[in-house]
């Protein structure tokens, strides 16, 4: 056995099947966690407020928007350049999960604006941009449910995904390139966090729950996927056959 | 803690709808989510299944 034997749909079916109640129980713990310390833990915020406890999920869910589409880009790309077909799985077993995100983060901050801004939407780089990235994901997923052959569908739609890559470094450096409302990133590689320790964990412990959420369900999805396109195969049968 | 008691929470500072109407639509997010993917998870088994009895007769 090496790492090849879980190219094969039929070995990661099983081994998906293996890994989902970790990711599922990970995220609840990690959810229960990260809340008790956004809303128990963090102190109010000097200048917003209670207002600023939004962040908590504003900023996973805004992260998880762009990570989600690059690698739904890294997986169309490779099953593009090797045709390998667990890959095209992949990316479609991450789409809805990621425009779930994208619409979370565009929610969360039209009502952290409000409040400070005084505007629920305004047209700058940063929210404009995420608007796109939400169509992309719509639009995508849309292209995949239109093309009833597999195959061009996949290639359609990953080629799809690659082409809006694009647009996830123009979401990131948004806040730099141009003049924008929204504030700067909290958290940068290269300096330290601008923001209290308890905060960034409460954000940290989030995000960490928000990926495990986002494996789980992906997991599930792509279970589903290999199901539908292996069903002529005598594995696949042979499943069915035990749960009846 | 910053809380006095529970209305103080759910208050939040006089920002709640703003925080609740944030994490109310994130959990429903997720819940509609989690959902509709077991109902479509179930639906697939079945028809595979129906379909796998059909093949058979």
């Amino acid at each position: 056995m090496n790492l090849y034997t879980y190219a094969s749909p039929a070995n990661f079916y099983r081994l998906a099947g293996k890994l989902i109640p970790w990711f599922a129980w990970g995220a609840g713990i990690l959810t229960v966690w990260g809340l008790y310390i956004s809303f128990f833990m963090a102190p109010t915020d000097f200048q917003q407020g209670e207002a600023y406890r939004i962040i908590f999920i504003h900023v996973p869910a805004a992260w998880m928007s762009m990570f989600i589409y690059m690698v739904m880009a890294f997986w169309g790309a490779i099953g593009l350049a090797f045709n390998t077909r667990l890959s095209f799985m992949m990316a479609r077993a991450l789409a809805p999960t990621g425009a779930m995100f994208t619409f979370v983060a565009l929610w969360t901050g039209a009502l952290w604006g409000k409040p400070m801004w005084g505007a629920w939407w305004v047209w700058d780089a940063r929210l404009t941009s995420e608007l796109i990235l939400l169509f992309l994901y719509i639009g995508i997923i849309a292209l995949w449910a239109a093309i009833d052959d597999i195959r061009r569908g996949d290639r359609a739609g990953s080629l799809l995904t690659l082409i809006g890559a694009i647009n996830v470094p123009i979401i990131y450096f948004s806040v730099k390139w141009w003049n924008t409302l929204h504030q700067g990133s909290t958290i940068n590689l290269m300096k330290a966090p601008s923001m209290a320790k308890i905060m960034l964990l409460g954000m940290l412990v989030l995000a960490i729950a928000a990926w495990f959420y986002t494996i789980a369900v992906a997991l599930v999805r792509v279970r589903r996927v290999i199901l539908e396109r292996e069903r002529q195969t005598e594995w696949v049968k042979a499943i069915l056959e035990k749960e009846n | 803690m910053e809380w006095a008691s529970w209305s103080d929470f759910w208050n939040m500072g006089g920002y709640g709808l703003y925080i609740w109407g944030s994490y109310g639509v994130t959990v429903a997010g997720v819940l509609i989510e989690v959902i509709l993917l077991k109902r479509a998870s179930a639906e697939t088994r079945r028809s595979l299944k129906r379909m796998q009895q059909w093949e058979e007769q």
